[in-house]
């Protein structure tokens, strides 16, 4: 009572001191952290990586085919790392099967398994299948020792290249692909709805939440293609195909043109219903939030990239080529960064506030511990490392000299 | 031959049909066997939570906000003495009388809750004089007919009895927070050593064995009434609370439908 009352006379109030104003007892600390930002971060890339590669195969965008198989391999080694952070943030991860083995279908979180085994079994795993058999039964004969026998062992007994079943290859393979459109939209879509669900929280119960969440993820996984790409023949030495980047260039300004119209008509609705929520997120947005939205998303990782990229657009003949490179870098650098930090305001921002809509709370960043600087960065590294891992056994460079696979030129033709 | 074989067809329907209505009573004794084996709320046998409908009133004119039920739960059902866990805790609102020249009824709303309320309140900063009113709410889960917490649990370790209260199973529960974040009302928390979700449960391990819940029972003032729907009485004090008073319940637009029912509170409590 006394410290109370010591605390009364400062004229602090009664409130714990990371907190304003009032928030719930019970909510003072913010419970979902980093590990939830990356969770969706993840996975958008892997579904945007994957409707980049869908481009060549279902709509036939040849210019793209450089980057077909890189962008299947990328949406993989990130799917692989998919399920970490998610796994790593349950309070009991040793149960985490019980997810499905005994899933409650009214949760959303319930489908993860579900949607997360479908697209990498049905989807991503037998594509790349697809599309690579016919090479891992070349480079088995050619290839000698362990990377030799790892090529005989995934061609999984099937040795036929005929042409009649490379073929029948490519028609399945467009199949999939075909399923694969709406599957990388479940995917993230999936995600978005697993925070648009949640009614009791005004920043994330919002019915356009999926949908944000799959436009940004496409303007993710193709920004990631075009840093991944161009690290790539940098790396390796090698020019780029200037015909392919700027067709990746195009695609993703009009996809962050489309993902920005529709964050801004989710902020257009929200500012004209105006209801009781908006004072309160308003004031996150304008404060708690102010860095890593409004700088951050919007004018760093949403209004520069679309000017940059809009030049590209308007001015491609009077953009020197290797200008129009940087730019393309640069604003999938920017994009990437802007596409994380969005994840960054609504999980975080999302629990900054009270829902007793009276009050803020504050977000403290640990660096070492479950959800910490160190996991979130390791978690973040991981999949760059199975990628890197990924190219030199099935993008090595001996192999990878036109540029492009047979499959989708295939497919093309 | 055509009717013969539209016979046989028919019959073959009939008695798949009658198969599926036969396994029917099984499939479901099935699945509240692997319910009671998977989940545990603590009630003694015998027990028959169908027989019940629990529910609280709560007199928010009554309430003195001295912290004894916020205590009591703590004590019996063992919650971390941390003031950022709480299954029950108690809010002091004050509202200030409107600033001179300012065309309102009321002035600025003040929220607060010291430790939940565990140790009282202490004197506010806010001078009588521009003082409007001041009162105290008590809050406890909210017991939702609709509940977003069990909706939202990915493995069922939530769930809703069939007598109104709303568990966690902390042996099922794996600690994803999903159930936390649903909760419109904040009465959910991560128990910091069995990372698992941890709500009020009404005290159930109590109110299966006829007695009222710790907060309900240390009450001085009777804010809370712990009743059951289906054993009221004429002269139960939850229809004379009904009788007597404006009932409201928290956040009536998102639809849960709490059974926990507030008497004359000001719009300001959320």
């Amino acid at each position: 009572m006394n410290s109370f009352l010591f605390l009364a006379q400062l004229g602090v109030e009664t409130a714990a001191p990371h907190v304003e104003g009032f928030a719930y007892p019970n909510e003072q600390h913010v419970l979902w952290s980093i590990l939830i930002v990356i969770y969706p971060y993840i996975t958008g890339l892997v579904a945007g990586a994957f409707i980049m590669a869908s481009l060549v195969k279902v709509f036939n965008v040849r210019a793209l085919a450089p980057v077909y198989r890189l962008a299947l391999l990328t949406a993989l080694a990130f799917l692989i790392c998919a399920p970490m952070p998610l796994l790593l943030h349950l309070g009991h991860p040793e149960r985490c099967l019980q997810v499905m083995m005994t899933p409650h279908l009214s949760s959303p979180m319930a489908m993860f398994g579900f949607v997360y085994a479908w697209y990498i079994m049905a989807v991503l795993l037998l594509e790349l299948w697809l599309e690579y058999r016919h090479d891992f039964v070349r480079w088995g004969q050619t290839e000698p020792g362990l990377q030799g026998a790892l090529y005989r062992l995934l061609t999984l007994g099937a040795r036929d290249v005929s042409p009649e079943a490379l073929k029948f290859d490519e028609k399945l393979s467009s199949i999939v692909t075909l399923i694969g459109i709406p599957s990388a939209f479940l995917l993230h879509g999936y995600v978005g709805f697993i925070f648009g669900s949640i009614k009791a929280n005004p920043w994330w119960g919002n019915v356009l939440m999926p949908v944000i969440f799959i436009f940004s993820a496409i303007v993710s996984g193709i920004a990631l293609c075009v840093f991944i790409y161009t690290e790539l023949n940098w790396f390796r030495g090698r020019e780029v195909d200037d015909e392919c980047l700027d067709e990746m260039g195009k695609f993703l300004f009009y996809a962050l043109l489309l993902d920005f119209s529709i964050e801004g008509l989710d902020w257009l609705h929200r500012l004209y219903s105006a209801d009781e929520s908006i004072h309160v997120l308003k004031q996150l947005a304008a404060g708690k939030l102010f860095n890593t939205m409004l700088v951050g998303q919007l004018f760093c990782g949403t209004l520069i990239p679309l000017l940059l990229l809009g030049s590209t657009q308007v001015f491609r003949q009077q953009i020197p080529r290797f200008v129009r490179r940087r730019i393309y870098y640069f604003s999938a650098l920017l994009i990437m960064a802007g596409v994380l930090l969005m994840r960054w305001n609504v999980v975080i921002g999302g629990q900054l506030f009270s829902k007793s809509l009276r009050g803020f709370t504050t977000f403290k960043f640990e660096l070492a511990g479950q959800e910490g600087w160190l996991v979130g960065l390791t978690l973040m590294v991981l999949p760059y490392l199975i990628l890197w891992l990924f190219l030199r056994v099935f993008l090595p460079a001996k192999y990878d000299k036109v540029g492009h696979s047979q499959g989708p030129l295939h497919s093309a033709v | 031959m055509n009717s013969s074989c539209s016979r046989r067809r028919w019959l073959g329907w009939l008695g798949s049909g009658l198969g599926w209505l036969a396994a029917l009573p099984a499939a479901k004794a099935a699945k509240s066997t692997v319910k009671n084996l998977l989940t545990s709320s603590g009630a003694p046998k015998g027990y028959d939570p169908t027989k019940h409908q629990w529910l609280m009133c709560i007199d928010v004119d009554r309430c003195i906000g001295c912290g004894l039920c916020v205590d009591a739960c703590k004590i019996e059902n063992k919650v971390s003495a941390s003031p950022h866990y709480f299954r029950t805790w108690i809010e002091r609102y004050l509202i200030r009388k409107p600033k001179p020249g300012q065309l309102a009824l009321r002035g600025e709303v003040t929220v607060d809750s010291p430790n939940g309320g565990r140790d009282g309140f202490p004197p506010t900063l806010v001078p009588k004089s521009e003082i409007l009113k001041a009162f105290y709410v008590p809050k406890l889960c909210n017991l939702c007919e609709h509940s977003p917490c069990s909706q939202a649990c990915p493995v069922g370790a939530t769930f809703d009895t069939p007598d109104g209260a709303v568990l966690v199973d902390p042996e099922y529960c794996i600690g994803c927070g999903f159930c936390i974040q649903a909760c419109p009302y904040g009465c959910r928390f991560m128990n910091p050593d069995t990372h698992t979700a941890e709500k009020c449960t009404l005290c159930y391990h109590r109110i299966t064995r006829g007695l009222k819940p710790a907060c309900v029972e240390v009450c001085p003032t009777q804010t809370r009434i712990f009743g059951d729907l289906k054993n009221m009485t004429e002269k139960d004090p939850v229809q004379e609370f009904i009788r007597n008073n404006k009932v409201f319940t928290l956040k009536p637009n998102l639809g849960t439908e709490p059974r926990v029912l507030y008497a004359n509170i000001d719009k300001e409590v959320r």
